[in-house]
């Protein structure tokens, strides 16, 4: 991860820890049995328990814990033998109990880290129901009524939270990207921030740098997008530094993120400043997950980033930064492992070019804004397929290049493209000798000038060798043979 | 006819629909008249006389009695509040569907101390319940509605819930037979809660053998508590006639410290363990020390899960909403003012205060830690003796409003009750004799109480069937009291 640079230049260092809620991907809600969804009819994914009817008690959703133990695992937590849910009491009209079920001071996993990065403690908890503030500006303040959507209430959720071992907002935002693809290499969660089944909070201190003390923190809420996360904290550190700059004191507050300007307003005081007045729950006993559902989970853990870009560089020989690329990326790593599978013996490293060299490129410049393969016509069992008839010299790395172009424009299969462009090689080296005497009889003075020991001007018969063969001709011995002939 | 009928303990009725000398839709309607002509103010709700479904092994179609606090589906269930009055709920609680489908019809929803909370059913939002021994009386609390109609002959058997007394005492109180299960026996799922980790359902019936059949038809795990486990052995019914070979621990510095036993409890209570000994069981003196201070614990513990627990009743969802030109703050803080009653409200501010920031530790950490102590208080005991006898309220059923005043006083009658309730172990009431109650007058009944190592039901129900016996408690109230 790289330093950013626009705080080099500050005295003050920024301190930054994030909070991350991820909403889980299971079949039913946290501790009833009704089914999760996103976007159906309100109100109709309820029933008497997440609607907290009278007499109703919770019951936890054993996947919900197969996923939080997964995840704790692959943030090389340490699970707590007995983890205690408590009731967080606040009256609001999208926590139908009055209480959310969470965990307190006990919880499922604590001393975890991932990369740099440590990570404080993991626990289980249920998300609210969702308001609709009626009225113009969609917000509570000026809204004449609400109305509850329980649907999402009781969704189960899992609480992130880390060190504050972050020192820059672009560093938290790819540290925060990399947290993202773990959790969706897990299958625990869609991890969507802009559909908020991923949703961080930042907690932003300043200090002298150089220093080991901790500022007065405030707490950035709203920042529901990766790149508004990265605006929000900068925009924090800049509002705390000029209030240092002048000799003030940061205030400890809540701040909420407003995407439209890129402004931090506090939240009144009412909107926060609760005593939650947290107790054990007594309806759910300890959760004590057993050494065989710890078993289960670690066993149900895919490659994580971290053990892929190992891989990928030491069995692979792929450098620092395209193993980064491609592990880091649950999409392209996916892509990148699919193409890998199909490859009829030529090298990983050779494709991992190609995929992360000439498609990405491809795609940028045929206006594909997220440049994603996997999204892309091209299979990864064509780019695999390509990558071999180049490097076994089977087409040009002219050739190839054209035919990817028609791979991204329209997909379809390498072989039958090379075939119905006639890119095949040049078998028959005859007819490239040939060609290449041509070429030495129309250009003379390139002839010449090649001859006397200026390589660079061979330029222009290779030219002239590959407008008559169409491409066809392989570059390096285009080059060989020209040098050949001219006895050097 | 009918009124002999009525006169029959449960298992006698179900010998007699088995062996068909009596009908079970003859056996409900005679019970349902009974209840609809309730004087008694027992009753929320009672079923029309010829209503019919369930029957069946091994219930027979034999009506019971519901503690209102039970979910009822599409049945008013208001848990004795107005916050829920005219509240149909749209599921039925695991311990009521589990007697309906082992053949039990729903006779009626009797009444009860709002949300449980209560020694006297006083607490009612819907009147109190007058005791069938006295009218002027309180039959106890907070099952008071169950009780009442059991000894008043107007329900063959009920269920009610005890938290820290609840079926003990009001059975005391009328005279029949109260049993609390070990927590965890029994689901709590559909119960309305008021202090879920000390909750339990459990029989109020006239002898100890109908308590062993509810029992067993109730108990069992649930998957919607995770917190119920059942009993693993099992639900004997009892047949024991002797107590050879038992010891019974009797914890004197508990009973002398308890203030205001009354002199008639007292005598019933030595008279009790004198059959004891007369039945082959060895009388052995316990400690329990930090039993006289479960009253204080159970203070703390209790309206602190209640304050979390009762706070849904928002006004939101369901149940009574006070709106209008409000706010939602406003619309919270009407609504629950007119919906809870004084001493809801006087619990729910107890245990918000106990819960608070700063107050935790010195409160409820503190009760927790005393709760603890009494479990191990009982375990230790435990390890020489088989049962503890205590008595199971200081006093006689006492008169409408002479407590209403002072609620110390008032809770006091829980004292030899709540023990148990914190440690979670089962204990049963049994009618022990009659007793004139300090100021004079009309003799009542005392109960005495008999409690148990967690799980130990059978070992409890035998030794109570077999006392029951010997003390042959065949008295019942007069035709509309006194």
């Amino acid at each position: 991860m790289t330093e950013g640079s626009t705080m080099a230049e500050s005295r003050w260092e920024p301190v930054i820890g994030l909070e991350i809620h991820v909403q889980l991907s299971t079949r039913t809600k946290m501790f009833c049995g009704c089914e999760l969804s996103f976007g159906d009819e309100p109100n109709v994914h309820t029933c008497p328990i997440c609607l907290a009817h009278p007499g109703t008690l919770p019951a936890p959703n054993q996947q919900a814990i197969q996923f939080a133990l997964q995840i704790a695992l692959a943030l090389d937590c340490e699970i707590t033998p007995r983890s205690i849910f408590h009731r967080k009491n606040y009256f609001y009209p999208d926590n139908p109990k009055a209480y959310q079920i969470s965990q307190y001071d006990i919880p499922l996993a604590t001393n975890g880290h991932l990369g740099d990065v440590r990570i404080h403690r993991v626990h289980l908890e249920e998300d609210a129901a969702k308001l609709v503030h009626v009225g113009e500006s969609g917000r509570i303040q000026g809204s004449g009524h609400s109305l509850v959507d329980f649907n999402r209430g009781g969704t189960p959720l899992v609480e992130i939270v880390t060190e504050p071992d972050l020192h820059d907002p672009a560093v938290a935002r790819e540290w925060l990207q990399l947290l993202r693809t773990t959790v969706r290499q897990i299958g625990a969660s869609d991890v969507n921030m802009e559909e908020g089944s991923l949703r961080a909070d930042a907690n932003v201190s300043l200090r002298p740098a150089g220093s080991d003390e901790l500022g007065t923190k405030t707490e950035l809420k709203n920042m529901n997008s990766f790149r508004f996360l990265e605006r929000g904290i900068r925009a924090e550190v800049e509002r705390q530094a000029a209030i240092l700059d002048a000799g003030g004191t940061v205030e400890q507050e809540t701040l909420h993120f407003d995407p439209q300007t890129a402004s931090l307003t506090p939240l009144r005081s009412k909107e926060y400043a609760h005593d939650y007045r947290y107790m054990p729950e007594p309806d759910l006993v300890p959760l004590a997950p057993t050494e065989d559902m710890i078993d289960a989970a670690r066993a149900a853990l895919p490659e994580l980033p971290a053990a892929r870009r190992r891989r990928y560089t030491d069995e692979l020989g792929l450098d620092e930064k395209q193993a980064t690329q491609l592990a880091f990326d649950a999409e392209l790593g996916a892509y990148f492992e699919r193409a890998l599978a199909a490859a009829d013996g030529v090298e990983g490293r050779t494709i991992a070019n190609w995929v992360t060299g000439e498609l990405i490129a491809r795609l940028r410049e045929a206006g594909d804004g997220d440049a994603d393969p996997a999204s892309s016509k091209v299979e990864p069992a064509a780019i695999a397929r390509l990558a071999g008839m180049v490097a076994r010299r089977e087409i040009s790395n002219g050739a190839g290049r054209k035919v990817l172009a028609t791979l991204v424009a329209e997909g379809g299969e390498p072989d039958v493209i090379v075939e119905r462009e006639g890119l095949g090689g040049m078998e028959d080296s005859g007819e490239l000798e040939a060609i290449v005497e041509r070429a030495l009889e129309s250009e003379p003075a390139a002839a010449e000038r090649v001859r006397n020991g200026n390589l660079k001007a061979i330029g222009p018969l290779v030219g002239f060798v590959m407008r008559e063969t169409k491409g066809r001709a392989d570059g390096g011995e285009v080059s060989r043979l020209i040098r050949e002939k001219l006895g050097l | 006819m009918s009124s002999a009928l009525l006169e029959l303990t449960a298992g006698e009725a179900l010998a007699g629909i088995r062996s068909g000398e009596l009908s079970s839709e003859e056996c409900f309607d005679a019970y349902a008249q009974a209840a609809a002509a309730d004087g008694l103010n027992a009753y929320l709700w009672s079923a029309e006389p010829g209503a019919r479904g369930a029957g069946g092994e091994p219930l027979h179609g034999l009506p019971v009695a519901v503690k209102d606090l039970f979910c009822t589906e599409g049945i008013e269930t208001t848990a004795g509040s107005r916050i829920l009055e005219g509240y149909r709920p749209p599921y039925t609680a695991t311990a009521v569907a589990r007697l309906t489908d082992a053949g039990a019809r729903l006779l009626g929803k009797t009444n009860m101390d709002e949300f449980a909370m209560g020694s006297s059913n006083e607490n009612s939002a819907f009147g109190p319940v007058r005791n069938p021994w006295a009218h002027d009386r309180v039959p106890g609390g907070s099952s008071g509605g169950s009780a009442a109609a059991v000894a008043a002959g107007t329900a063959p058997w009920a269920i009610g819930t005890d938290t820290g007394g609840s079926i003990r005492q009001p059975a005391a109180l009328c005279g029949i037979v109260g049993f609390k299960p070990t927590y965890g026996a029994i689901s709590r799922y559909g119960m309305v809660a008021f202090a879920s980790s000390l909750d339990q359902c459990g029989p109020l019936t006239r002898t100890v053998a109908d308590a062993a059949l509810l029992l067993s038809v109730m108990q069992g795990r649930d998957p919607h508590d995770t917190t119920s486990v059942g009993i693993e052995a099992g639900v004997e019914l009892p047949s024991r006639e002797d107590l050879a070979g038992l010891r019974i621990g009797v914890a004197r510095d508990f009973s002398h410290h308890a203030e205001g036993v009354e002199p008639g409890v007292a005598e019933v209570f030595e008279r009790s363990l004198a059959l004891i000994e007369e039945l082959g069981a060895e009388i052995t003196e316990v400690e329990l020390p930090h039993a006289e201070h479960g009253i204080s614990a159970y203070y703390v513990i209790a309206p602190a899960e209640a304050s979390t627990n009762l706070s849904r009743y928002d006004g939101v969802r369901y149940g009574l909403r006070v709106d209008g030109d409000l706010d939602l703050l406003g619309m919270y803080e009407r609504t629950r003012a007119r919906g809870f009653g004084a001493e809801v409200k006087r619990r729910v501010m107890l245990g918000t205060y106990a819960l608070s920031s700063g107050y935790y530790e010195a409160y409820y950490g503190r009760a927790q830690r005393v709760r603890t102590r009494i479990s191990e208080d009982f375990r230790t005991a435990f390890e020489s003796v088989d049962l503890i006898a205590t008595p199971t309220s200081p006093t006689v059923a006492f008169k409408l409003g002479e407590r209403t005043a002072d609620p110390l006083a008032m809770y006091l009658s829980d004292y030899f009750t709540v023990p148990m309730s914190l440690a979670g172990i089962p204990a049963v009431s049994i009618p022990a004799g009659l007793a004139q109650p300090p100021g004079g007058g009309p003799e009542l009944p005392v109960g005495l109480q008999l409690t148990a190592p967690a799980f130990a039901e059978s070992r409890l129900l035998d030794a109570a069937h077999a006392l029951e016996r010997t003390i042959g408690f065949d008295a019942r109230p007069a035709a509309g009291g006194s």
